[in-house]
């Protein structure tokens, strides 16, 4: 075991990042960003790239402006003309009374409940199967494999029907956490995407852990989680997210507003506030997103390269 | 002597490799277990209902493939296919073509860069129900945003979402908004694996910056534009929450989609066989699309 320790310590640090710079390194490319038109720079071209960039960030970033912004102002202010870039007398009465009009606490506590328990099924299921498939001897290995990716190919949306006679009315689980997680935890992407990972992890570390005698539990543990962490909280993130945001499955299988999740939630609010008090729809679009927005923004670059990933990669 | 190790040996591994079967087994079972249940069966069950008229409380009626017929027939349904058509095909090729202008942009070395890609990538994971709720409030035609804008120029906004002819344009709209970071984000990868020497290459052929484009990036970018083609493909195929939130598949049905239509026939006019075969027929258009990227890449050689 202490050989195996070492052997890690070692190792090049394994995020996606230097892999490929590593790689880039062994065929003797420069690793520095390169640009598309060569080495040439011209005050010109530099210009429109930035009245380009400027295009771009408004086009993007302005729906994103105008929701925030607009959670702070008053009814009377949003619809003022001319529009005020900023809010006049910043409130934050619309929060108030979002979380008052619908049970926006509910919409919380049962959007983290699932998400937690969603996501921590397909990462727990997705880690533990991948090593399965990888490291585990099992007649007929490759073709449990192909079951399992075929899944892949019968999206979510096609098998809601039912889904929803099987969760509704033969388990009876219609409003209940275990009737949004179950049918929505795929976990046949993360095995996958994972699987491809371990299978790119140098041999001679897994080696030394058989040697050490560590067995298969040992070795996922201490090994091969820690050397794929970077893809594990890649695929992690992206799990959270897309659960945090599922939308079409919790619309059928809750109709209470207190088991609603927040996606749902803030749709229920708009249709409370008769599509025209949009002060405290924006404050409550806010909210949905502001969890997500900071897990970007501190967990960028890893949620980037996930999604890179699956493509350069595959 | 000899023998009796060797025997040993043969026992001593066999029961390792028992042991493994276990472990895989007690691993990977769950999960097959979970498929069976909520992706082989529905999906089966889901080609038997769609061969059978129910309401949901009565008994079932076998009637064969009059659902298809009957869809296939009516104007209703041709509708529901052209929409998925156009708002496909429209997003694919707004969000690939715009994807690449901004990835080419975004890839020079200019200030700030980083900081743009992050906000073009942010829609990618913020909830689609609360944007579509956003840019309701953004295509409002009397107090909205954009109808702000277009008066400064002296154009009027149209009632994006309550007319027939704007609301499909609307709901593109806003789904290429929101996706369009992902093929950005793609496109760069793309970009940055386009190996540096090429480029010297056909500078010192004394191609021009539009010869290098031609030459070296748009081949360099083409394996990886097939996949972000088919992985776009397949996410507006299947874009239900913009929809819902912002059109409801309206007005008179201007933005109902096969996937609309499933919900709308299933859960709201209750019609469980048509919404079976809105099921089937959004199936065979994924796994169409599917097959075709499998057969044209060479990821398969690495699946298996």
């Amino acid at each position: 075991m202490e050989n195996t320790a070492k052997l890690t310590q070692h190792s090049p640090k394994h995020s996606w990042q230097s892999r490929t710079a590593w790689r880039k390194d062994k065929a003797g490319q420069s690793t520095a960003p390169i640009s598309w038109v060569g080495q040439r720079r011209s005050r010109v071209a530099d210009s429109l790239g930035y009245a380009g960039m400027l295009v771009v960030l408004l086009m993007i970033g302005l729906p994103v402006y105008w929701m925030t912004t607009g959670a702070f102002k008053f009814d009377n202010e949003i619809y003022q003309l001319p529009p005020t870039w900023w809010p006049q007398q910043p409130t934050l009465q619309n929060f108030a009374d979002a979380w008052t009009s619908v049970p926006f606490g509910n919409f919380y506590i049962n959007t983290i409940v699932t998400t937690f328990f969603g996501s921590g099924f397909e990462i727990f299921f997705g880690v533990t199967s991948a090593y399965a498939f990888v490291f585990l001897r099992f007649p007929k290995r490759d073709w449990v494999f192909l079951i399992l990716l075929a899944a892949l190919m019968i999206p979510n949306q096609v098998t809601v029907l039912p889904n929803y006679l099987t969760v509704a009315r033969v388990l009876g689980w219609a409003n209940t956490y275990q009737g949004i997680v179950l049918p929505g935890a795929s976990v046949a992407y993360g095995t996958f995407l994972l699987r491809q990972y371990y299978m790119s992890l140098p041999q001679e570390i897994l080696d030394a852990a058989k040697v050490d005698g560590a067995d298969h539990l040992r070795t996922m543990w201490s090994v091969v989680i820690p050397l794929a962490k970077p893809a594990i909280i890649s695929f992690g993130l992206l799990s959270i997210v897309s659960k945090w945001n599922d939308y079409l499955w919790p619309l059928i299988i809750t109709n209470r507003e207190e088991w609603y999740v927040l996606p749902i939630g803030i749709r229920w609010l708009m249709v409370q506030e008769g599509y025209i008090s949009w002060g405290p729809v924006m404050a409550g679009t806010v909210l949905v997103v502001l969890p997500v927005l900071v897990i970007f923004l501190y967990a960028q670059k890893y949620i980037v390269e996930g999604i890179a990933a699956g493509a350069v990669k595959g | 002597m000899v023998g009796t190790t060797t025997r040993r040996a043969n026992t001593r591994v066999s029961s390792a490799e028992r042991k493994e079967w276990l472990l895989f087994a007690l691993l990977v079972g769950p999960n097959l277990f979970r498929f069976s249940v909520f992706t082989y069966w529905p999906l089966l069950y889901n080609g038997y209902l769609s061969m059978v008229r129910w309401d949901f409380l009565g008994p079932k009626v076998w009637v064969g493939l009059d659902n298809f017929t009957h869809l296939f027939t009516q104007d209703d349904f041709a509708l529901v296919l052209w929409n998925t058509f156009v708002f496909t095909v429209s997003a694919v090729g707004l969000i690939c073509g715009l994807g690449l202008a901004v990835a080419l942009l975004l890839n020079r070395s200019l200030l700030w860069r980083d900081g743009v890609r992050a906000v073009v990538f942010s829609p990618v994971m913020l909830s689609g129900a609360a944007m579509g709720i956003v840019w309701l409030f953004i295509l409002d035609p009397r107090y909205g945003l954009l109808d702000i804008l277009l008066n400064y120029v002296g154009l009027d906004s149209p009632n994006w979402l309550l007319d027939t002819r704007w609301a499909m344009a609307g709901v593109i709209v806003v789904h290429v908004w929101k996706n369009l970071g992902y093929a950005v984000v793609i496109i760069l990868a793309g970009l940055q694996a386009i190996p540096r020497e090429l480029y010297e290459a056909a500078l010192v052929d004394g191609a021009g910056a539009w010869g290098r484009f031609r030459a070296v990036t748009l081949p360099g970018l083409s394996p990886i534009f097939f996949f972000l083609f088919i992985t776009t493909m397949l996410a507006s195929f299947q874009s239900f929450d913009i929809i819902h939130v912002m059109t409801e598949g309206g007005p008179v049905n201007a933005t109902t989609t096969l996937i609309y239509n499933l919900y709308d026939e299933a859960f709201k006019a209750t019609r469980a066989g048509r919404a079976a075969v809105s099921a089937v027929v959004l199936f065979l258009g994924m796994f169409a699309i599917t097959l075709v990227q499998m057969r044209f890449s060479e990821r398969r050689v690495h699946y298996a």
